[in-house]
C-alpha cells in the first residue's frame, strides 16, 4: 500500500534536451532557485549539472541573480525559426542553428548571460569556444582596468576568483595605459568588516545577501559610472549578526574579515570538516587551522541545517580554544587540597578504586550538553551502574528568526535522547543540590560544566565525599576537584551532536589538545571499563554504533551514515 | 536638525506617492520637491523620504550620489547651467561658461558646482538643456534664456536681484 502511493506520487521529470559544447545532454526543465522554487533551468545551471563550470562572479545559487558582472557570457546557438514558426531543418533532418550575432555586427558573437537566460529544447551551448573565450577576456579586461595589481600583498589571493579566472582567460599585459581610478581604501563597514573599494567588482553580492537573505538592507553602490563603490549609509554601521557572511560571497578581496585579514594566507590552512557549537542549529562549518591553531570558522554548505551561511557570534567563537587558562593536567586533591599532577594511567586507576567503593543512588552526575553523544553515552553507562541522578547545564540566551536558537547547547537534543537530560533541561539540578545537603549524594561527577555557576556553593561542595571535576577551562570547581581531568575542545576530537531539530552531525578533529588534555571519550571509556562490567567499543565510529543501536531514538544508524552533511532523527 | 516641511508640501507629497505603483518609484519625485523645498537634499531629507516610503536610508542615498542634479549642499541664491552638449558647444559654451566663472570670480576648470563668495551664485556646466535649435542656452535658475552671448550673459547676471 505504501509503495503504491509512493509511486504515484513519482512523476516524471520533464527534460529539455539541449546541446553543449557539442554533446547532446537531457537538462529538467526547471530546477531549484535560491530559494528552492522552481525556475525554468538556466544555461549555468544545465552546464553545471553535466559537469561544465561557467566563471561567473554575481551569480551565487543562494542568491536572487543580478545578471550584472557578465563574466558567464557564452555563445550560443538557438533553432531557426521558418516564417511557419517551424523550425528550418537542415538536409540531413536536423534543426538548422542560428548563432547570436550583434545586430550591428553580424561577424561578432552576441553572447548570452548563463546565469539568466533559461534553456530551450535544441539549443547549443559553447562553453570553450573561441567566441565564448573572447567573450570572457573581453570582460576580464574591463574588470581589471580599474583594479589594483597587488595580488601579492592581498588577502584574498589563493581564493580570489579575479585571480583564477585571470590565470584561465585572462592576458598577461595590460592595454590600459590612462590613470586608474582610485577610489577608498580600509573603509570600516562594520565591527567585523573592512572594505577596498578598489578590489570590488561591483557584483552586488553583498548587498543582495544582506538584504534578500539577512534582511538587513544596509549596502548599496553610491556614486556613478568608473566611481561606484559599495557602501553603507553614511554614519551608520553594517553589523548586523550575519554580516562576515559577505566576506564569503566576495568573489574578491574587497570585502575582508577584520578578525582574520593579514593572520594566515589560505594555502597554508588545513580545512577540517566540523559543527558549530555555539547554539543548538549546528551550523556546518569548515575549521581553518594550520600547526595546532585555528585561524577561522566558514559556513559548509548544508541546506538541511545552515544552507551556506552562519552568524558571525558562532564564526568568531573558537578563541577560547587558545586560552592560556586551558587545564593541561590531571590532578588528584588529598584532604589537605594539595594536589599532585598524574599520569591518565594513575588518575583514571586512583578514581576507578574511589568509585567502585560508591553506593547506589548515592552518587550525582551533571554532565554537559556540549559533549557529543558518543561522550553522553558513555556518562550514562556509569550512570546507569551507580543508578546516579544525571542532568545537564541549560544554556539560554537570545535567538533570531533565521539561525541562531535560543538553546546555546549544541546537543541537547542528544543528552535528552540518550537520557541524560529530560525535556527541561537542569529540572533535575535542584534535586541534586537537595540531595548533596541531606547528605543522600556523596558523589559528584561534573563533566564539562562550572557546577558553581549553577548555584553549588563551597558550603554544599563541601559535604560531598568525591567531587570529580572534568572540564575544558579553569573554574573555581575545578580548583575544588577531587579528580580533575582535563578534557578537549570539540576542535580537539571526532564526534557527533543532535542538534535543535534532530539531525545528527559529526565533526571532525582539526587540531591537537594542548598538555594532557584528551578526548573525553578516551578516558571515560577507560572509566567505565574499570568501573562497570561493562566492554564498550573502543572506537568512536564504534562507540557511536554502539549507542545507536542500543537507543531506540537514534534508530540504528551508523556512524558513516552520517556522512559529511549528517541524517535526520526523530527527537 | 529637524526637518520643517510645511503641511501643504507634505500633502502635495503624498499625493504624488499615489500616482505609483510602488512606492519606491516616487522616490525621484520626492528628492525633486525637497530640493526645491530646501533648495538641496540634506541628510535629513534623505531620511525623511526614506521613512516615508518605507525604505532604508541607503536606498535614497544611492540615488542622490547618481543624479548630479541632486545637491547635497546648498547652492547660490541663482543657480545658472550652461549647456555643454554638442550644439551648444558648437554654440561657444565653453568660451560662454569661461566668462561666467570668471565674472563671478569661480575657476572654470573646477568640476560639478560652484558658488560665489558672496552666496548669490552658483555655476554648472550641464548636459543638453534641450533647445539646441537656439545654442548656446543657460538656465538661470527656472528661467530659460537662449542664444546666449557673453554680453547678454553678463546682463542675466546683473539683472538678477
Amino acid at each position: 500500500m505504501a509503495n503504491e502511493t509512493t509511486k504515484a506520487e513519482i512523476k516524471p521529470v520533464e527534460t529539455v534536451t539541449v546541446k553543449v559544447d557539442g554533446s547532446r545532454v537531457e537538462v529538467p526543465k526547471t530546477t531549484p532557485d535560491w530559494q528552492g522554487n522552481p525556475i525554468p533551468t538556466t544555461i549555468l545551471q544545465a552546464c553545471k549539472m553535466v559537469g561544465k563550470e561557467i566563471p561567473h562572479y554575481c551569480y551565487h545559487p543562494k542568491l536572487p541573480v543580478a545578471g550584472n558582472c557578465r563574466m558567464c557570457l557564452v555563445e550560443v546557438g538557438m533553432p531557426a525559426m521558418g516564417r511557419d514558426r517551424k523550425p528550418i531543418l537542415n538536409q540531413d533532418g536536423t534543426p538548422k542553428i542560428q548563432k547570436g550575432v550583434l545586430p550591428y555586427d553580424p561577424s561578432l558573437p552576441r553572447g548570452a548571460i548563463a546565469c539568466a537566460t533559461p534553456v530551450a529544447p535544441n539549443m547549443e551551448i559553447h562553453t570553450d569556444s573561441d567566441n565564448t573565450k573572447m567573450m570572457r577576456e573581453g570582460i576580464l579586461e574591463s574588470l581589471l582596468i580599474n583594479h589594483p595589481l597587488d595580488c601579492t600583498i592581498c588577502d584574498q589571493a589563493g581564493e580570489c576568483k579575479l585571480q583564477e579566472y585571470s590565470m584561465e582567460h585572462g592576458q598577461a599585459k595590460s592595454q590600459f595605459v590612462e590613470t586608474k581610478v582610485s577610489k577608498p581604501k580600509q573603509v570600516d563597514l562594520g565591527p567585523r568588516i573592512m572594505l577596498d573599494d578598489e578590489r570590488c567588482v561591483l557584483c552586488t553580492r553583498c548587498i543582495r545577501f544582506t538584504r534578500d537573505v539577512a534582511h538587513d538592507d544596509a549596502l548599496g553602490i553610491v556614486n556613478r559610472g568608473s566611481y561606484n563603490t559599495i557602501a553603507a549609509y553614511p554614519g551608520s554601521k553594517f553589523d548586523n549578526n550575519y554580516t562576515l557572511n559577505t566576506v564569503d560571497l566576495c568573489p574578491v578581496g574587497a570585502l575582508t574579515s577584520k578578525d582574520f585579514r593579514f593572520q594566515m594566507r589560505v594555502w597554508f590552512m588545513k580545512e577540517t570538516e566540523s559543527i558549530c557549537t555555539s547554539c543548538s542549529t549546528g551550523c556546518n562549518i569548515k575549521v581553518g587551522s594550520r600547526e595546532n591553531k585555528v585561524y577561522r570558522y566558514e559556513p559548509r554548505d548544508n541546506d538541511a541545517v545552515n544552507a551556506s551561511w552562519m552568524c558571525d557570534e558562532g564564526r568568531l567563537n573558537y578563541k577560547w580554544v587558545h586560552r592560556e587558562d586551558r587545564l593541561k593536567e590531571c590532578l588528584i586533591r588529598n584532604h589537605n587540597s594539595e594536589s599532585r599532577s598524574v599520569e591518565w594511567v594513575t588518575i583514571i586507576q586512583e578514581l576507578s578504586e574511589r568509585l567502585s567503593k560508591c553506593e547506589k543512588g548515592s552518587v550525582a552526575i551533571l554532565a554537559s550538553a556540549r559533549a557529543s553523544n558518543e561522550e553522553l553515552y558513555l556518562i550514562k553507562l556509569l550512570a546507569d551502574h551507580f543508578e546516579a541522578i544525571t542532568d545537564c547545564v541549560p544554556r539560554k540566551g537570545e535567538g533570531d528568526d533565521f539561525l541562531v536558537q535560543s538553546d546555546k547547547n549544541p546537543n541537547s537534543n542528544g543528552a535528552r535522547a540518550i537520557g541524560i537530560a529530560f525535556s527541561e533541561m537542569g529540572i533535575q539540578i535542584p534535586e541534586i543540590d537537595e540531595g548533596i545537603s541531606e547528605g543522600r549524594i556523596k558523589t559528584l561527577l561534573s563533566f564539562g560544566e562550572n557546577i558553581t555557576r549553577v548555584g553549588m556553593n563551597d558550603e554544599l561542595l563541601a559535604k560531598l565525599d568525591l567531587l570529580v571535576v572534568s572540564d575544558i577551562l579553569g573554574s573555581h570547581a575545578a580548583d575544588k576537584a577531587d579528580f580533575l581531568l582535563p578534557g578537549c575542545a570539540h576542535l580537539e576530537k571526532r564526534g557527533s551532536f543532535v542538534n535543535e531539530k534532530g539531525r545528527v552531525q559529526k565533526f571532525m578533529k582539526a587540531v591537537e589538545a594542548p598538555g594532557k588534555a584528551r578526548p573525553d571519550w578516551e578516558w571515560l571509556r577507560e572509566l567505565v571499563v574499570h568501573v562497570t562490567n561493562e566492554k564498550p567499543a573502543d572506537t568512536l565510529p564504534g562507540l557511536f554504533n554502539e549507542m545507536s543501536a542500543n537507543n531506540a531514538a537514534f534508530g540504528g544508524i551508523q556512524w558513516k551514515d552520517l556522512g559529511s552533511l549528517g541524517t535526520d532523527i526523530k527527537i | 536638525m529637524s526637518l520643517n516641511i510645511p503641511q501643504k508640501l507634505e500633502s502635495e507629497i503624498e499625493e504624488l506617492i499615489t500616482h505609483y505603483p510602488e512606492k519606491r518609484s516616487a522616490s525621484m519625485m520626492l528628492l525633486h520637491a525637497l530640493q526645491e523645498h530646501f533648495g538641496y537634499v540634506s541628510k535629513e531629507s534623505i531620511e525623511w523620504i526614506a521613512k516615508k516610503l518605507e525604505l532604508k536610508p541607503i536606498n535614497v542615498h544611492e540615488l542622490v550620489t547618481f543624479y548630479p542634479m541632486f545637491r547635497q549642499e546648498p547652492a547660490g541664491k541663482y543657480v545658472v547651467k550652461v549647456c555643454r552638449t554638442l550644439s551648444c558647444a558648437l554654440g561657444g559654451s565653453g568660451k560662454l561658461h569661461k566668462h561666467v566663472c570668471s565674472k563671478l570670480g569661480l575657476d572654470a576648470e573646477n568640476h560639478g558646482l560652484q558658488t560665489s563668495e558672496d552666496g548669490k551664485f552658483s555655476v554648472e556646466f550641464v548636459e543638453c538643456l534641450a533647445s539646441c535649435g537656439t545654442a548656446p542656452v543657460i538656465m538661470c535658475n527656472n528661467e530659460f534664456h537662449e542664444g546666449v552671448s557673453q554680453e547678454k550673459a553678463d546682463t542675466i547676471i546683473n539683472q538678477c536681484p
